[in-house]
């Protein structure tokens, strides 16, 4: 007597494992084990999974080549399938995963490639909401504005890299044509943000990921100036204020005080 | 969303939307019975799937088709999938929801794909208890599609069909009929294809899929069908379709949907494909009518 539970667990763990044998009983209308029917199964799971992935990672996937993409994509697969039955979800570890895969050792921007890749596929499927008005934040008094909490779009994401990891995946994504980078040119942070029907991507000024981050934490302008400053003493309160009004990256603000948002 | 007469799926052909062809049908808006779509698609939390969704829902009755429920699986159901699907329910009002006779997720993981099932009691108990309880909880009732399937399971017990009706009986689901999956698993598992429909709980059917598949061979040479949805639907299953047509007309016409994933084509493309079951609903309707006045 086959018990139902056994029998799809056996079948789930010879999906996503090569090295297993067939589980018992499976057969084809003569009666006998037939691998290769088996073997559908196992090609529908896994190259499904590894073409979702490359239509999430297309810069990726362009960089590497299609193979190598399809080499790195069948590990995780096998790894991390998937928890969720929704796929827009799914690859959420896939940019940690590239930056500990030893045979891309060589390309080290390729994990912040895929990190941008990711982003943008969180800002499209984001919620609306729509921008602030600039003119509503001018109208605030100007010692006001340091007691601030502004609320950013729900599709803001924040990107950082030591490498111009924005550069390269701009090349690479659309009719982007890959030219030579000097990988020590410096790092690129940038802000992913989709005010309308579009994403839109910008690299960052200085301390502006820092900046960025602690808004997100429920920080005021203050709090996030002085921690943007820290991280980076170029940081330009005015610059990146403007730069986040024209991204369409506010969606309103708070005078009091509210304490940390959890 | 109001509730018109635009929610109920008009007996006519339809397709399933891709996001390819989002703008076309925006900008021109096409004769076209319906649209179907997949629901954990529309899962994310805005952006533009939703803004594109919602625009066409304006315009044309929406069938919703789950790919995620893993209703054969020997695990319950997950509750927040049901409590997400209730709520896309709620937000677009489709005429029509359907799932899969199909298990897909496990411990280990969702696995993306319809699983094959034993047709056992064993099998035909959790599928009831599965089907219950979404038809509870989302309020209304269920369509339960055909599989494609590529092997069996030794253990079974019941036909496929016999599974189905009585998973129908037990439950009061209706059915989707997917004539494709037809085709394909009765190659696959050696069946008589038009034996199969004939013997189906036609009165339960509320709608039809078709879709193009992608012919292999087993180890023995046998024929294998793989259900690829990335071509058109094939010369054969056009023909079942007309059988299926024939034997559902006297009970009443049945919306029918195009269903093409991969290698999406130009949307004039998959039009052509609608129109042509679409004719064929319209010529076995009349000759169905034509009988009934000759008598």
């Amino acid at each position: 007597m086959f018990r139902l539970a056994e029998r799809q667990g056996e079948f789930a763990a010879a999906l996503l494992d090569p090295e297993r044998p067939m589980p018992f009983g499976l057969i084809g209308p003569d009666g006998l084990p037939s691998e290769r029917r088996f073997a559908v199964y196992r090609n529908n799971v896994v190259a499904g999974l590894i073409e979702t992935l490359r239509a999430a990672f297309p810069a990726v996937s362009r960089i590497v080549g299609e193979d190598f993409f399809g080499a790195i994509a069948r590990i995780y697969v096998m790894h991390e399938p998937p928890v969720s039955p929704i796929m827009l979800g799914y690859g959420t570890s896939f940019p940690d995963f590239i930056g500990h895969f030893e045979p891309a050792a060589t390309l080290p921007y390729l994990a912040d490639v895929a990190r941008i890749e990711r982003a943008w596929s969180e800002a499209y499927h984001a919620a609306e909401a729509e921008p602030l008005n600039p003119a509503a934040l001018a109208a605030v008094a100007p010692e006001d504005l340091p007691k601030l909490r502004l609320l950013l779009h729900p599709s803001v994401r924040v990107t950082r890299s030591h490498f111009p990891a924005l550069s390269i995946w701009q090349m690479n994504v659309g009719n982007g044509v890959p030219t030579p980078v000097d990988l020590d040119t410096g790092g690129e942070n940038a802000i992913l943000v989709r005010p309308d029907a579009e994403v839109e991507v910008r690299s960052l000024p200085d301390g502006g990921a820092a900046f960025i981050a602690a808004l997100l934490d429920g920080s005021s302008v203050l709090e996030a100036s002085k921690a943007a400053l820290t991280a980076d003493s170029r940081f330009d309160l005015s610059a990146n204020l403007t730069g986040l009004l024209q991204a369409g990256a506010i969606v309103g603000f708070e005078t009091q005080p509210l304490g940390r948002r959890p | 969303m109001p509730q018109d007469s635009r929610t109920d799926i008009p007996p006519r052909a339809g397709v399933g939307l891709k996001a390819e062809h989002y703008r076309e049908i925006v900008e021109t808006r096409p004769d076209i019975g319906f649209f179907e779509v997949h629901a954990e698609n529309y899962m994310g939390a805005g952006g533009p799937p939703h803004r594109y969704l919602t625009a066409i829902r304006e315009h044309y009755p929406l069938s919703l088709h789950g790919v995620g429920l893993s209703i054969g699986a020997d695990r319950p159901l997950d509750r927040e999938h049901l409590e997400r699907l209730k709520a896309l329910i709620a937000r677009y009002q489709p005429g029509l929801f359907s799932e899969h006779l199909a298990w897909s997720s496990h411990d280990t993981g969702f696995l993306n794909d319809l699983l094959p099932l034993p047709y056992t009691h064993e099998t035909l108990n959790r599928v009831c208890e599965h089907i219950d309880q979404i038809q509870e909880t989302l309020g209304r009732q269920m369509l339960l599609e055909n599989p494609s399937t590529y092997l069996a399971f030794a253990e079974s017990t019941w036909s496929e069909i016999d599974f189905i009706a009585e998973t129908a009986r037990r439950t009061g689901c209706g059915m989707l009929l997917d004539v494709n999956n037809v085709h394909v698993a009765s190659t696959n598992q050696q069946w008589d294809a038009t034996a199969y429909i004939d013997a189906y709980p036609l009165r339960s059917v509320q709608e039809i899929h078709l879709a193009g598949y992608t012919r292999e061979a087993d180890e023995t040479g046998r024929p294998l069908l793989i259900d690829t949805h990335n071509r058109p639907v094939d010369e054969i299953v056009w023909g079942l379709f007309a059988h299926t047509i024939g034997k559902i007309g006297k009970i009443g016409p049945t919306p029918t949907l195009i269903e093409w994933d991969a290698d999406v084509p130009t949307w004039p493309e998959l039009k052509s494909e609608a129109e042509r079951a679409e004719a064929i609903m319209v010529a076995v309707q009349s000759r169905e009518l034509r009988h009934v006045s000759a008598r």
